[in-house]
């Protein structure tokens, strides 16, 4: 937006811009650049990912992003980014789960800090040429509108403690997706939502917020102290072959003492076309069902094997090390067992959050002037999100989609008609940040922020993660607003607002959490469909694949807030697919 | 002291945590007992422990930086028993786990001690300093959607893989608190050679290294003492050899832009 001649302040509540959770990302990033001849085209990777997403994405905005796609790989490219190379010196790719070719680029385990720190160059271009003004430690705690029109935001400064208003001509949003509700997941402990829910309580409808994605490949819980789940990247799908024992009485046996016999290596078996680069919803729900017919490993047998011995015996040792060397080191170093020797534990994780504010194709809220770009907005990528694909979206939306849309509805505006931070609109925003604030200072309960997050978690994960169920959403939004009313009545938030509290920051985030949970439960019982993420027992085929409802639901569903107590509003989008023809999406 | 046993035995830890209100507060380390600890627990999850017990008597919790917890934002930045991310070589602090320590161990965590770092408060710093090294130059200039196809700019692999070597610094400064004059020479070094390595970064080479350096020196980072406990200290083992690039590009463009006219550099 800078290099367009904007003026740009950028807010960010990590201590730099570099640090935002896209730098996590491991895989790689999907382009339709067709480098390795193998058939691919700008409309296969648009066919696989409105397929991926079960058929509840927005088509048009599919395809564009599968356009942009190629640009983003030359953008980044030229910004400096090390992608991984052939001998010959062009790009190299690999394949990823639900595709069947090589299309994702990579640059070892870290892509996506290789391409976030590759868009914090191009920020810190334009920082140091004063195009941009940098606030860091700067949580985003409300939005601002004047005469319906997303005018400003108020922000806490999270090292002072000090709440400012800042007026603007419009505001963009990439504040990332609200997996933490299920307190245990893959993203970064702050990764939060308070920024999307605060715009949604103020008008931003937030669509089909029950499509959460679980990934298959994460190391498994070991203990109720855990804060995060730590993700394996879905690459190690490429060479690694998943299995659980055939017989329930082997599951605790050594892995290597079970013969090939005994093991049932269950996703070639189930889907032989994709084999283990099964997309992930399948994946992980596959697994699900073998820890539940009792086949899982590990201590608390929520676990299935992840086994490199083949690879190893085909490649060598050092193959297997040069392209995954850093994944096995981390999972040494949290699990203490070398995967080079024995199979690694896996279990589905929390890992991102198709749902996000309802934009238009333009990427603009049902508030105009307000943008939500990103893991933040949920358009791309329906009920389940395909690997290597959150990068591309990220960067199709900051690089090629908004700074031309937002221009669009600059243009309807009036220059000189920039509100000023005196405005009532202002005042009373960031008055109603403080009295959050003080309500959850001076509530001096018994317990700690962490001790309700759990809780919330649990709820979730049990009652809205991988299987959900009429009874068991019913249940959990009686079980949510009671446990809101006794965090407001109990939670123990020490210190004051004048420091850096981080006691204060989770509480504020939790509380955003504590309502949001609510609404996913709510979207997931409305939607009486099993598609993507979003399995409900009541609806599956005779092999539990999922059950779709192409008749009733093949609509976005979009909630508007209808204040406090009261239950919001339900719109619905109709998802029209004029080039590809909804089917029942199977890989087997 | 380092243990790595694979023991299952819940253990107990002696903290000395430094303790600090704000940037003016003078500061000290206060004593804490964090016991019945699962040896598997993350170094940070223990502090979350610890956090939980204080909170639940009202007391405020320590406050700590830490985001992705799995060692690639680089914003975790404790400094264990003197050494910044603690007693293992190549990981981060939250990739430090309770193992690495024995039964009754007392441990000493502080914040990183450098004067372009400032205390927050108790083990938080501020590293904006960084930002403002890489906005000095820490870039190729290229407008957005402006590129050439990605194919049409061959790279030998031995300078991609030598290039991403420099890229994969994740920017916590651990670096500048091992050493005795801190020095950001490494966290220099792996930008500057990063772009150095590769084709896009040529046209900017010279002026890069130059700017970089002078704002690195404007901020108060020292030079470099050679006895590389940055790289000891780093979590991503980045190599001494990128400050070796650095002194070499430095000098080279020095001489190039003295006998250049100004404007051109």
């Amino acid at each position: 937006m800078a290099e367009l001649g904007y003026q740009v302040d950028c807010f960010v509540f990590h201590d730099s811009p570099r640090r935002a959770h896209s730098i996590a990302a491991q895989g790689g990033i999907n382009a339709a650049k067709n480098y390795q001849n193998d058939g691919d085209s700008v409309y296969r990777l648009f066919y696989d990912t409105v397929k991926g997403g079960d058929y509840r994405s927005r088509e048009a905005n599919v395809h564009r992003l599968a356009e942009v796609s190629t640009n983003i790989i030359d953008q980044c490219v030229a910004q400096g980014v090390p992608f991984a190379r052939e001998y010959g010196g062009l790009l190299d790719n690999r394949s990823f789960g639900g595709a069947q070719v090589s299309r994702t680029f990579y640059a070892r385990g870290q892509t996506g800090q290789q391409l976030l720190l590759g868009a914090y160059s191009a920020l810190s271009k334009m920082i140091g040429a004063g195009a941009v003004k940098m606030h860091n430690n700067s949580e985003m705690l409300d939005l601002v509108l004047v005469d319906g029109q997303a005018k400003g935001i108020v922000v806490r400064d999270l090292n002072t403690g000090a709440v400012t208003c800042h007026a603007a001509d419009c505001v963009v949003m990439a504040t990332g997706g609200y997996g933490n509700v299920f307190n245990l997941s893959t993203y970064a402990r702050n990764s939060n939502a308070t920024a999307a829910w605060r715009a949604y309580k103020k008008g931003a409808c937030f669509a089909n917020p029950c499509f959460t994605q679980i990934h298959p490949t994460c190391i498994p819980v070991s203990g109720d102290y855990q804060s995060k789940l730590t993700l394996m990247s879905e690459s190690l799908r490429n060479d690694g072959r998943i299995w659980v024992p055939k017989k329930a009485e082997d599951c605790d046996k050594n892995p290597n003492d079970i013969p090939e016999e005994d093991r049932d290596y269950y996703l070639e078996r189930i889907y032989p076309s994709f084999g283990n680069l099964a997309p992930r919803d399948v994946s992980s729900r596959a697994a699900k069902r073998m820890c539940d017919e009792g086949r899982g490993v590990g201590p608390t047998k929520l676990g299935v094997y992840l086994d490199f011995s083949d690879a190893i015996n085909r490649l060598g040792a050092d193959t297997v090390r040069a392209r995954y060397g850093n994944l096995f080191d981390i999972y040494k170093e949290i699990t203490d067992e070398s995967a080079y020797e024995t199979p690694m534990r896996i279990f589905p994780a929390v890992h991102y959050t198709m749902g996000g504010l309802w934009v238009d194709y333009n990427l603009m809220s049902n508030i105009p002037g307000l943008f939500v770009l990103g893991e933040a907005n949920f358009s791309d990528h329906g009920a389940n999100r395909l690997g290597a694909s959150a990068l591309m979206q990220g960067l199709a939306d900051g690089y090629f989609v908004a700074p031309y849309t937002v221009g669009n509805y600059l243009a309807t505006q009036k220059p000189g008609s920039t509100p000023s931070t005196d405005d009532p609109a202002f005042k009373q925003a960031a008055a109603a940040v403080q009295d959050i604030t003080q309500r959850l200072l001076n509530t001096k309960g018994k317990e700690t922020v962490a001790h309700f997050h759990k809780r919330l978690g649990k709820i979730m994960w049990d009652h809205c993660g991988m299987a959900r169920t009429k009874e068991g959403l019913e249940e959990a939004l009686k079980l949510i607003p009671a446990l809101r009313e006794e965090f407001w009545a109990n939670v123990n938030v020490p210190g004051s607002d004048t420091h850096l509290n981080q006691a204060l920051e989770k509480a504020g985030r939790l509380a955003d959490f504590l309502e949001l949970g609510e609404l996913m439960c709510r979207d997931a019982l409305t939607r009486e469909e099993s598609c993507g993420g979003h399995f409900r027992e009541e609806y599956q085929h005779a092999d539990g694949e999922c059950l779709r409802d192409d008749e009733n639901f093949a609509h976005v569903a979009a909630w508007e807030y209808q204040g406090e107590g009261n239950v919001p509003n339900r719109l619905t989008e109709d998802l029209n697919y004029d080039t590809v023809k909804m089917s029942t999406r199977s890989y087997k | 002291m380092v243990a790595d046993t694979s023991s299952t035995q819940n253990i107990s830890l002696n903290l000395r945590v430094w303790r600090q209100a704000g940037p003016e507060d003078t500061g000290r380390f206060v004593d804490y007992k964090a016991e019945n600890l699962n040896p598997n627990m993350s170094f940070l999850e223990m502090l979350d422990v610890v956090n939980d017990d204080l909170e639940r008597k009202g007391e405020e919790p320590i406050a700590f930086a830490h985001d992705c917890r799995e060692g690639i934002c680089g914003t975790c930045s404790l400094v264990i028993d003197g050494k910044p991310h603690g007693p293992h070589h190549g990981i981060a602090s939250c990739q430090t786990y309770v193992r690495s320590f024995k039964d009754g161990d007392t441990v000493v965590v502080e914040p990183y001690r450098a004067k372009p770092f400032p205390v927050q408060r108790d083990l938080v710093t501020d590293r904006a300093a960084f930002d403002e090294i890489q906005q000095a130059g820490g870039f190729i200039s290229i407008r957005t959607g402006a590129a050439i196809d990605a194919n049409a700019i061959p790279i030998p692999k031995e300078d991609a893989d030598l290039a991403m070597d420099a890229a994969a610094c994740i920017g916590c400064g651990a670096c500048v608190a091992a050493c005795k004059n801190a020095s950001a020479m490494l966290f220099v070094g792996a930008k500057v050679s990063q772009y150095a390595l590769l084709p896009q970064g040529q046209p900017e080479r010279d002026k890069r290294v130059l700017n970089m350096v002078a704002k690195m020196d404007e901020l108060g980072f020292g030079n470099c003492t050679n006895q590389y406990e940055c790289s000891a200290a780093c979590p991503k083992t980045i190599s001494h050899d990128f400050i070796a690039k650095l002194n070499k590009d430095y000098l080279k463009a020095s001489v190039r832009s003295a006998f250049k006219p100004k404007s051109s550099v």
